[in-house]
């Protein structure tokens, strides 16, 4: 039964990870974070039902915090990027390196 | 005869002996820590204050002769220098206390001297303030009652030596000289200080009197290396084979000192070293002794040998030093006869080489410090009173018959022939080739053509050099006869170093003196055909090889440098090479290593998050795979 949650959850999260990798524009690397917060959240959610107990509910409260806290401080950096480089490109801002 | 007991004493002049040692150590202290304050006066009080030490001597002396012969050995507590280990103290006995009249009382006229030699030079002040600190070291080596004090005195005379050769430091020269000096010092005194170590595990305690006690009940090969160990200590200090090299050189220092330190006291401290330890570390037939002996005739040929090659003036006389001192180590080596006249030909020529090279110096001052002989000549008319005083110098050295030289010479090879016929008559060779060199120098100097330099006036020195030089003359003349005639000497030592078991008779008449008269008239005479009636040529020739070998100091230098010099450059090249290509190599090899790493692991950085991504994903990745794989097993 909960098979399909997990393969979902799993699914998910592969969609994220690929997209944080392939794709170039910042905002849509985020949207991939989230949507791997979001596969995390469905696995936890999916083992505290299946345990009969309340810890992975929880524990997705908490990751909904900080990913909201995330999507702020994120959101900011991104905009004040693109305004001094007109770019969103994730590859463009390369400066901080050896 | 053995020695006496030693008694603890205290009053009289004898119970403030040690002032001998703190007037000329203060007076030291006065003139170094006053500066430029104490220019005007500092020689008159350089003077003073070594006359007032020879009046200590004189009045503990006066206080010694008081006593019956076996009470004449006084001990002083001073204080406790190592606690439980050396309590330092002074030993009144005839030997020490002779030698502190020779040091003090030579040393005073030499003090005087100086005033006049000294008179044109800047440092003058400096010059007086080393020789009290040389008084005070050379007093405290023969006065302490101890091998431990005996060696804070041979490093103070080493020190005050060493600062004296280099007085005039502004010469190159002079400061090499300095330098040669306290270097081959330092091999003896380790030689020395190993000694002391050695007698101190040996027999728990370094001061004369326990030593000497229990000596007899040690070990022999002990013993022996002891005796050998101080023996090194007495050739450094006192220039005899192998520790030579370094006197010659120390003729770059002004004549006084050459006059003090290296000719009447400081160069025979080894020789005071084999007496005092004598019947402990060097009793006659042990080996010690014999290698005293070995050493001391192998070193009166050398330097009678390097005498006869020189032109300077002073390096001749340090020829002469060596080669005389090598004639008291002789002595030395001979048990209680051989010490008395070994101490007396000490004295002796404690007074005649002062006077000698006092007489150079008095030549040198007349001839713009000219040292070389052979631009002399013809000096004894415009230098009569230092003709006569180093003419009979001359004559004292030479063993002329009742002059010093003659009874204390003598007396060593009378008893070194009784001993051995092989030393007695190389001995007496040694003193046939002194006739020689000593006739060159004096013709050279005084008789002949005029040679002198353009510039040159010789003129007479002024009463405070040239009274000094008469009254060493008169000990010259007299004093040997006085010690040797009548046992003086030997009664008056006996107390201290022990004393023949029947007085020594003095033959006037003997082969051995016969032919020692006989070779020096020959030595003499073929002096005067050389270099009295011949022209003696004012550039050097090249002569035989016997003479490059004699000028070149029987390659002594060469032979140091070749044997010692040349492999320690090699040694301290490889130790360089070592450490630059080894230890640096390791060191610098890892720190070079690091970088190069770190260089090239810098480069991951690439600043494209999305590679840093891919690496996040692939370590989580792995720690993933690793825990399912350790969550199977």
């Amino acid at each position: 039964m909960t098979t399909h949650y997990l393969v979902l959850s799993a699914l998910l999260f592969a969609i994220g990870a690929v997209g944080v990798l392939v794709r170039r524009n910042a905002i849509v690397v985020f949207m991939c974070v989230e949507l791997m917060l979001n596969a995390c959240n469905l696995a936890f959610v999916t083992f505290a039902r299946q345990h009969g107990n309340l810890d992975g509910q929880l524990i997705a409260f908490f990751v909904m915090v900080v990913a909201a806290a995330e999507v702020v401080v994120g959101l900011a950096i991104i905009v004040t990027i693109f305004r001094t480089r007109r770019s969103a490109s994730v590859d463009d801002a390369n400066l901080l390196k050896y | 005869m053995e020695p006496v007991e030693i008694i603890q004493h205290s009053g009289g002049v004898i119970g403030v002996a040690w002032l001998m040692i703190a007037l000329p150590l203060l007076g030291a202290a006065i003139l170094l820590l006053g500066g430029r304050r104490t220019d005007r006066w500092g020689h008159l009080l350089g003077v003073v204050m070594s006359l007032a030490s020879f009046a200590v001597a004189v009045l503990a002396f006066v206080e010694l002769l008081g006593m019956s012969g076996d009470q004449r050995r006084r001990e002083i507590e001073l204080f406790q220098f190592i606690p439980g280990m050396v309590d330092m103290g002074l030993l009144i006995d005839p030997l020490s206390i002779a030698f502190a009249l020779l040091i003090t009382g030579v040393g005073s006229l030499i003090h005087i001297y100086s005033i006049g030699y000294m008179s044109h030079d800047p440092g003058r002040r400096r010059f007086f303030s080393y020789l009290n600190l040389f008084v005070a070291a050379m007093l405290l080596l023969v006065l302490a009652d101890n091998y431990v004090g005996l060696y804070i005195g041979w490093e103070g005379v080493g020190l005050a030596s060493y600062l004296l050769i280099g007085f005039w430091q502004h010469k190159p020269s002079a400061a090499t000289a300095a330098q040669k000096a306290f270097i081959v010092n330092r091999v003896g005194d380790f030689g020395l200080a190993i000694g002391v170590f050695l007698i101190w595990t040996t027999f728990g305690s370094v001061a004369y009197g326990p030593v000497f006690q229990v000596a007899g009940q040690a070990e022999q090969g002990v013993l022996t290396a002891i005796g050998l160990l101080l023996l090194l200590g007495a050739c450094g200090k006192s220039a005899q084979l192998p520790l030579q090299s370094w006197l010659l050189d120390a003729m770059e220092g002004p004549t006084p000192v050459s006059a003090l330190i290296h000719a009447a006291t400081m160069v025979t401290a080894g020789v005071y070293l084999v007496v005092r330890s004598g019947a402990a570390f060097f009793p006659v037939g042990s080996t010690a002794a014999l290698v005293v002996t070995v050493v001391g005739v192998a070193t009166l040929l050398a330097g009678a040998i390097i005498g006869t090659a020189k032109d300077d003036i002073k390096k001749g006389l340090a020829g002469s030093t060596m080669s005389q001192i090598g004639y008291m180590m002789l002595g030395a080596g001979l048990g209680p006869v051989g010490y008395v006249f070994a101490i007396g030909h000490l004295i002796t020529h404690g007074f005649f080489k002062a006077n000698l090279f006092l007489g150079a110096g008095s030549i040198m001052h007349a001839m713009n410090d000219e040292v070389d002989m052979r631009k002399y000549g013809g000096l004894r008319k415009l230098l009569p009173v230092t003709f006569v005083t180093f003419f009979i110098g001359y004559l004292a050295i030479i063993g002329f018959p009742l002059l010093s030289g003659y009874f204390t010479k003598d007396g060593i090879i009378e008893t070194a022939m009784h001993h051995s016929p092989v030393l007695g008559w190389l001995a007496v060779l040694g003193a046939g080739i002194t006739g020689f060199y000593m006739s060159r120098m004096v013709f050279m100097t005084f008789f002949g053509q005029k040679r002198w330099a353009e510039d040159a006036h010789p003129h007479e020195s002024p009463a405070v050099m040239t009274v000094p030089l008469i009254i060493l003359s008169i000990g010259s003349i007299f004093l040997g006869g006085y010690l040797v005639l009548g046992n003086t000497l030997a009664n008056w030592l006996a107390p201290a170093v022990g004393g023949p078991e029947e007085p020594i008779e003095f033959h006037f008449v003997t082969t051995p003196g016969i032919a020692t008269l006989v070779l020096v008239a020959i030595g003499a005479a073929f002096a005067w055909m050389k270099y009295g009636r011949a022209e003696v040529p004012v550039v050097a020739p090249r002569g035989s090889f016997v003479t490059t070998f004699a000028r070149r100091d029987l390659y002594g230098d060469a032979i140091n440098e070749s044997l010692l010099m040349r492999p320690g450059q090699w040694l301290t090249r490889l130790a360089v090479f070592f450490d630059n290509r080894g230890v640096d190599g390791v060191v610098n090899g890892i720190a070079a290593g690091i970088g190069g790493t770190s260089g090239r692991l810098r480069r991951i950085q690439t600043g494209f998050a999305r590679s840093y991504a891919l690496s996040i994903l692939f370590g989580a990745a792995v720690v993933a795979g690793a825990l399912l794989l350790v969550g199977n097993i």
